[in-house]
């Protein structure tokens, strides 16, 4: 287990007791999202309806596997998807 | 509604249908004869995709009713190649990559063709203007004008 | 092995025919509409008149009464308890207690013609309650708009919001209100654009059919099968693995086919006419009623700049509606509108809001279009306030590898500075203009998806390759997944057929969207090829009785390396394939992922116009697309997807919207008044394809399709100010519109 840095987005900061930038100690992606709504349970419903995970500039979809570590970049957004 | 007995020729074959009055004369193709190449778009003369030619002029088979068929000569995609052969036209098209899903690409066809036996040279801009009645949304137009005039071309010079 | 970082390729990058291309050109490939069943019915839709209505009562015993009608549903005929998603996929596809907008549906007729059916929809009688409606974004998120829905919001939504806002999204960074102030000049405007189709030539067509076993098929035009048998299965509560659903080929998508209409309809239909298949054909009416569009957007942008052009603040509120259920692309406006630049200072905010009208559905990089509407247009603006150059400004800005992205991480490899740099050098950019002519520059960003993807390829007894996709082909994709697979095995472009697959030959795919078939089916296929290659490899290190590591593949052919190389002459896929019976049996190569190394793609757009002061009339006099393609695999269709994507983006600036009338329903539901561009609207649409490679897919490929609509709206609206000296802020900008902002600046 490792402590990682996960930059949420403004909206969410409601949830978090006003932080926009949260650590949680996971190794994979699917962990981190688990520990955060663990640590923060109005996060749940959001993560449900539809969320990406950008890891060092690479946005993923699904990939609750992808191992992380302290040094990689992590940011949340609402679920990409196209046309 | 009781239907009515139609004969007439399509692609130089006599062919006859039942046709309901109220039945385009796309549905007859489509739906009586088999022939699906003719694609509606919108039923409203707007789009193209169902373009045949009935006696020589090219119309929109969604405006004409199956029973006005009766003693006319129809032209559709389906007969355009000569058999094995494809019109150049046909095979400008596959060349230039100018279909992407390829729905609208017979309507268009057969409009081109109606254009060229009309006028073997036509200018980029009365390419364009012919073409108007032909909507086609996936390709921005270029490589179809390009095509349409590139099959021109090939078919002045073997004439 | 193939490496990754091979430069030079003998098939990659060249133009062959497409391997369906025969078929299309002759009326002979069979689109949604054109197979017919033995038994088959046809359906029928009765849609709702009114905006937005309570249901008391519908009667169908006269359409059921009618000679020839076999089936009848209503909503009655569906479960129930639904929630989230599925519940407003199953209310789009058949209303429940309320009609929510013009043209949703009320009930559905199976009969033994079209013609029936048809009569039969005009026999049932509803009685309706019809309620106060609202259509426009800026009424419905009023306080006191008529409510579309009490809770619908989401728990992204704060206490206190008005009660048609369903979504609320904040991001940013930095100190906004430091950066304006470090600005020489800080401008603020608001702009519209209208909801728009995607407007695919083929209408939505299904023949489905449904047992009482629950064992369902369907022949669907869709951009992914597997999509609809999710969604069918949800709606109806059928178990997914006993619906096989098989994709036609299709006439145009863009978005608009990745979810449901009337498919479940012809399912509930043939399961209530005792399993008779139903073939359901929507009319270009229904269609533009009931189906797509996109959303319609308001939006407020703010910007800073110093008067050497460098951006020092940001803040973009935008607000979207999405049709009567939430899903309006406001969060990808948002991601995509400040994206090609570097700014330190930026702040989103963005409201999904309710209306009465159809369900949102994807289009083209959706959401994207319009925020480089507003943010593009207000640029532009500035820098033409600070007399600066729209390109110089840009490149000054651009982001580059490295840079964090205006919505928070950071870009990897990407290619906006070789875009831009490419552009100013294009020879159109020095074309003279003439009087009542403009020239505009736009850029646009779209992300790209990767999604879940599944590819089965198998080596035939003459050593050619088939390949089983689950991404229909819409624009040439079987042409580019050849070529990967082509290449990768060594053999030629013909010997390899790419087949669009039926539900039940492949795991779960996602549909051809997001720009992802050629990267993400594309990188399987070639992944699925090489697993080939490991097997053949090993086949001919078995026949050779040397290690397998020991062979290497080159020219379609196992040589002996290493220590070994040159002890036997090399064994080709061909002397393999012919053996493989007897050296262990089929050979094939398979994967299944969501492939990750996305890589996102930048555009830039320069357009020329010319305004006739008379008539208020824009004529586009010239057209360049310039966009990174990483890598283009068929570099004709990549050029299809620039041209395609430009012109749809010229139809939303220039002609396209929804027209509302004050009674809620659709004014203008015919292509005649739906006007999307024709060939006379239109010059030859130049591109360049700028080549920075995906270092995440193995031939460099970025998604193209989606990018190339999104500069065009602001592209021209700065065009027609240079033209005009009048800046136009509501899309679409037509004569009328332009023709009364130029009578209102010369006021």
């Amino acid at each position: 287990m490792s402590e990682l840095t996960v930059h949420l987005w403004a909206g969410l900061r409601r949830f978090t007791g006003g932080l926009e930038v949260v650590t949680v100690e996971a190794s994979s992606i699917g962990k981190m999202l688990d520990a955060l709504v663990e640590a923060y349970p109005g996060l749940g419903p959001i993560f449900e309806a539809g969320i990406s995970v950008a890891v060092d500039g690479e946005i993923i979809n699904g990939g609750r596997h992808r191992p992380l570590a302290p040094s990689n970049e992590i940011y949340l957004m609402q679920r990409i998807k196209g046309g | 509604m009781s239907k009515i007995h139609v004969t007439t020729v399509v692609n130089g074959d006599e062919v006859e249908f039942l046709a309901d009055p109220r039945e385009t004369l796309l549905d007859c193709l489509r739906d009586h004869l088999g022939l699906t190449g003719s694609k509606e778009g919108c039923g409203t003369g707007d789009c193209g995709a169902c373009s045949v030619t009935v006696d020589g002029v090219l119309v929109s088979s969604c405006l004409m009713l199956g029973v006005e068929a009766q003693g006319k000569r129809i032209a559709t995609i389906e007969g355009m190649a000569n058999g094995e052969e494809l019109h150049p036209l046909q095979r400008q098209f596959v060349e230039h990559a100018a279909l992407q899903c390829g729905f609208c690409t017979p309507g268009i066809l057969v409009a081109a063709k109606a254009l060229l036996e009309k006028n073997p040279d036509p200018t980029e801009t009365e390419v364009r203007y012919w073409l108007a009645g032909n909507l086609c949304r996936c390709t921005g137009y270029d490589k179809i004008i390009r095509a349409v005039m590139d099959a021109a071309s090939e078919m002045r010079g073997a004439a | 092995m193939p490496k990754d970082d091979i430069k030079e390729f003998r098939l990659v990058g060249t133009r062959p025919n497409r391997p369906d291309g025969l078929d299309k050109v002759t009326g002979r490939a069979r689109y949604g509409a054109d197979i017919t069943a033995p038994g088959m019915l046809w359906g029928a839709v009765l849609r709702s008149p009114h905006a937005h209505a309570k249901i008391l009562k519908i009667d169908t015993s006269k359409a059921e009464a009618l000679t020839g009608v076999k089936a009848v549903v209503t909503r009655a005929d569906f479960p129930t308890g639904l929630t989230g998603e599925e519940w407003n996929l199953q209310e789009n596809t058949m209303a429940g207690e309320k009609a929510l907008y013009d043209g949703h549906a009320i009930a559905a007729v199976a009969a033994t013609s079209s013609l029936i059916a048809q009569e039969a929809v005009r026999l049932i009688e509803v009685d309706y309650e019809v309620l106060p409606h609202v259509t426009d974004v800026d009424d419905a998120i009023k306080p006191d708009a008529p409510v579309i829905r009490e809770g619908a919001a989401d728990a992204s939504v704060p206490e206190g919001m008005p009660p048609n806002v369903v979504k609320y999204f904040e991001f940013g960074r930095g100190d906004t209100a430091a950066g304006f102030k470090d600005a020489d000049l800080v401008m603020e405007r608001s702009f519209k654009t209208e909801a728009t189709h995607q407007g695919y030539i083929e209408p939505h067509a299904c023949l489905g059919q449904l047992g009482a076993d629950g064992k369902g098929e369907m022949w669907v035009c869709t951009q992914g099968q597997w999509f609809i048998r999710q969604m069918c299965s949800a709606v109806l509560g059928l178990n997914a693995a006993q619906l096989r659903v098989t994709p036609s080929e299709i006439g145009g998508g863009f978005g608009g086919k990745t979810t449901i209409f009337m498919e479940p309809l012809s399912l509930a239909l043939s399961q209530k006419a005792g399993g008779r298949p139903v073939k359901i054909v929507m009319s270009r009416s229904e269609v533009l009623r009931a189906t797509g569009p996109t959303a319609s957007a308001s939006m407020d942008v703010k910007i800073g700049m110093t008067k050497d052009g460098k951006l020092t603040a940001a803040r973009a509120e935008f607000r979207m509606q999405g049709g009567a259920f939430p899903g309006a692309p406001v969060d990808m406006a948002l991601y995509c509108c400040l994206a090609p630049y570097k700014i330190e200072n930026v702040e989103h905010i963005g409201y999904d809001v309710l209306a009465n009208r159809p369900k949102c559905a994807a289009y083209r990089a959706p959401g994207s279009p319009m925020g480089a509407f507003a943010v593009e247009s207000l640029i532009d603006e500035m820098c033409r306030k600070l007399d600066l150059d729209p390109m110089e400004v840009r490149l000054k800005n651009a982001v580059r590898e490295g840079d964090q992205a205006s919505y928070g991480p950071t870009f990897g490899s990407i290619g906006l500075v070789e875009v831009l740099e490419a552009t100013a050098k294009h020879p159109n950019l020095s074309v003279p203009l003439g009087p009542n002519q403009g020239r505009g520059v736009a850029s646009g960003y779209w992300f790209n998806h990767n999604g879940e993807t599944s590819v089965s390829m198998a080596i035939s007894e003459d050593g050619t390759a088939q390949v089983s996709v689950g991404t229909p082909d819409i624009g040439g994709s079987r042409a580019s997944i050849a070529l990967m697979v082509a290449e990768t095995l060594g053999i030629a472009y013909e010997d390899v057929r790419v087949n669009v697959v039926e539900t039940g030959a492949l795991g779960v795919n996602e549909p051809t969207h997001g720009s992802r078939a050629t990267f993400a089916t594309g990188k399987a296929a070639t992944i699925a090829a090489r697993a080939a290659i490991k097997e053949m490899c090993r086949r001919a290190a078995n026949e050779w009785g040397i290690d397998e590591e020991a062979v290497e593949w080159v020219d379609g052919a196992a040589q002996p390396a290493g220590p070994n190389a040159g002890d036997y002459p090399p064994m080709s896929i061909k002397d393999i394939a012919k053996n493989m019976g007897s050296t262990g049996g089929p050979i094939s190569g398979h994967h299944e992922s969501v492939p990750d190394g996305v890589g996102a793609s930048f555009g830039c757009h320069v357009v020329d116009v010319e305004v006739d002061p008379e008539t208020g009339l824009t004529k586009i006099l010239r057209y360049l697309v310039v966009q990174d393609a990483g890598r283009a695999i068929h570099p004709s269709y990549v050029e299809g997807q620039y041209q395609g994507g430009a012109v749809q983006g010229i139809g939303w600036a220039l002609n396209e919207e929804y027209v509302y009338g004050k009674d809620g329903r659709l004014q203008n539901p015919i292509f005649l008044d739906y006007r999307m561009p024709v060939a006379s609207d239109l010059p030859m649409i130049d591109t360049m394809i700028v080549e920075v490679p995906n270092p995440g897919h193995p031939f460099g490929v970025r998604g193209v399709g989606e990018t190339g609509i999104t500069p065009p709206l602001p592209a021209i609206a700065n065009a027609i100010q240079g033209a005009t000296g009048v800046r136009m802020s509501h899309l679409p900008m037509t004569p009328t519109k332009v023709l009364a902002a130029l009578k209102a600046s010369q006021e």
